[in-house]
């Protein structure tokens, strides 16, 4: 079983304008950069976007927000994005806001095979409206529903060919649970290796996941605060 | 009246050995540089770390080692790496012991506000409303009153709430408040900060019992 293809304009040749794309990342760190370069680049449009942030101004996501290609996006958190704040306040972007850990579970829930998750977060804000609200034990719970995307694009630091996957440091984030939710999922590597040279012990995200890898290339891994101690 | 540094030292005496601990952005994460020696806490980072070390030295920062504020950090002896719905497993399971946070408001019934100023500001809830929604000991660290010198200790938040009936404890510029039966309770005053400066930063229910000690910074 290979699943390698060429690079990242191969890999989203196939998505279509309106379709719904997971993008895996925490800020800027573990984004799929060779995928959204080919998505600017291909121009599709009308894309809801679910990923926790919407990249900076000028990398990641920003750069789709950019060229109008975002209709709708689903993140937790929007805070260093100017072109997305004016998108919002002007009316341009959709925006639906969801707690973090909502996000990442109900990525889960799909990549598990279940429909909803029952979570507190939210309850009693206006993330609770016209959702279910079920009582467990004495405390009040949201019904939230698992995500159905079209398309997961993630970023790993290891695959092999048959689409196993290891990630690095923080930069696993949402990647492994994005990567199970997708009806097809898109994995860029920074190192592709023959399957067999990676321990299976050591896989978190395995290959039955994933439909595509690539080994990616020039990735810059901005930082976006760049924080040091001194002593 | 404390500074920023001064609320972040009197949370951090909060911190007990062997407590798991999140720290939000801002005012939280510098409770981090005060853990009072001998103490041994785990520093939790919602975006998938326990044991979140101090800042890089130049040259040995890592794009791929970053915090829940998207800060360069480094990793200690013990430290464990996961994905985001584990991170926020382990909260919504209620295994970290203390969460201290930030907030535009507070009210008196425990309800806090702090993702969302409509037509204003809307950055996003982030984690907060996972955290604040499982954590059992939360401690808000926030300024007491706005710059225009309106409380934001209220009977009732005016904002978008991040959740209800949550918040345990407050520290502010002012005092150290635990929040019960629907009131402020003041524990603590800061140093320097008289009953009466402090009854007119408050407009939610205040209780004032006994002679209330100077905090300990």
């Amino acid at each position: 079983m290979n699943k390698v293809i060429a690079n990242a304009d191969v890999a989203i040749q196939d998505i279509q304008d309106g379709m719904t794309l997971m993008l895996g990342g925490f800020g800027l760190c573990g984004i799929p950069e060779n995928s959204i370069t080919a998505l600017v680049k291909n121009g599709v449009k009308n894309l809801t976007c679910i990923s926790n942030n919407a990249g900076v101004d000028d990398f990641g996501i920003g750069l789709m927000l950019h060229k109008k290609q975002v209709k709708k996006m689903i993140a937790s958190y929007v805070g260093e994005n100017a072109e997305f704040e004016r998108q919002l306040l002007s009316g341009e972007l959709e925006v639906e806001l969801i707690p973090q850990g909502t996000l990442a579970t109900r990525c889960m829930a799909a990549g598990y095979g279940m429909p909803a998750i029952f979570t507190p977060a939210g309850v009693g804000t206006e993330v609770a409206e016209g959702k279910e609200t079920r009582n467990f034990n004495g405390k009040d719970y949201l019904m939230e529903m698992a995500f159905d995307a079209d398309f997961a694009i993630v970023k790993a630091w290891k695959g092999d060919t048959m689409g196993n996957l290891i990630y690095k440091s923080t930069a696993r984030n949402f990647n492994p649970l994005m990567a199970m939710a997708g009806k097809i999922t898109i994995a860029e590597v920074e190192e592709l290796v023959p399957a067999g040279e990676l321990d299976p012990d050591q896989i978190h995200t395995p290959g039955i996941y994933v439909h595509r890898i690539f080994q990616g290339s020039n990735y810059e891994k901005r930082i976006e605060q760049r924080t040091l101690r001194t002593t | 009246m404390l500074d920023k540094n001064g609320i972040a030292k009197r949370i951090a005496k909060e911190f007990k050995n062997g407590m798991y601990v999140n720290l939000g952005i801002g005012i939280p994460t510098l409770a981090a540089n005060y853990i009072p020696e001998g103490v041994d806490v785990v520093l939790q980072s919602e975006n998938g770390l326990l044991g979140m070390g101090p800042f890089p030295f130049e040259g040995e920062e890592d794009a791929d080692l970053i915090n829940a504020g998207k800060q360069t950090i480094t990793t200690l002896p013990g430290s464990s790496i996961f994905d985001s719905a584990m991170s926020f497993g382990m909260i919504r399971a209620g295994k970290v012991d203390l969460t201290v946070l930030g907030a535009m408001e507070v009210s008196e019934n425990g309800d806090i506000a702090n993702w969302k100023i409509p037509g204003k500001m809307v950055k996003g809830m982030g984690g907060a409303m996972d955290l604040v929604a499982s954590a059992k000991n939360i401690i808000v660290a926030m300024q007491q009153v706005n710059k225009a010198g309106q409380s934001k200790l209220l009977k009732t938040c005016s904002l978008p709430l991040t959740g209800v009936h949550c918040v345990k404890r407050v520290v502010t510029e002012l005092g150290f408040y635990q929040i019960e039966n629907g009131a402020f309770r003041l524990l603590e005053r800061a140093p320097g900060i008289s009953i009466d400066e402090i009854k007119k930063a408050t407009e939610g229910k205040l209780i004032i019992e006994g002679e209330i000690p100077e905090m300990e910074i």
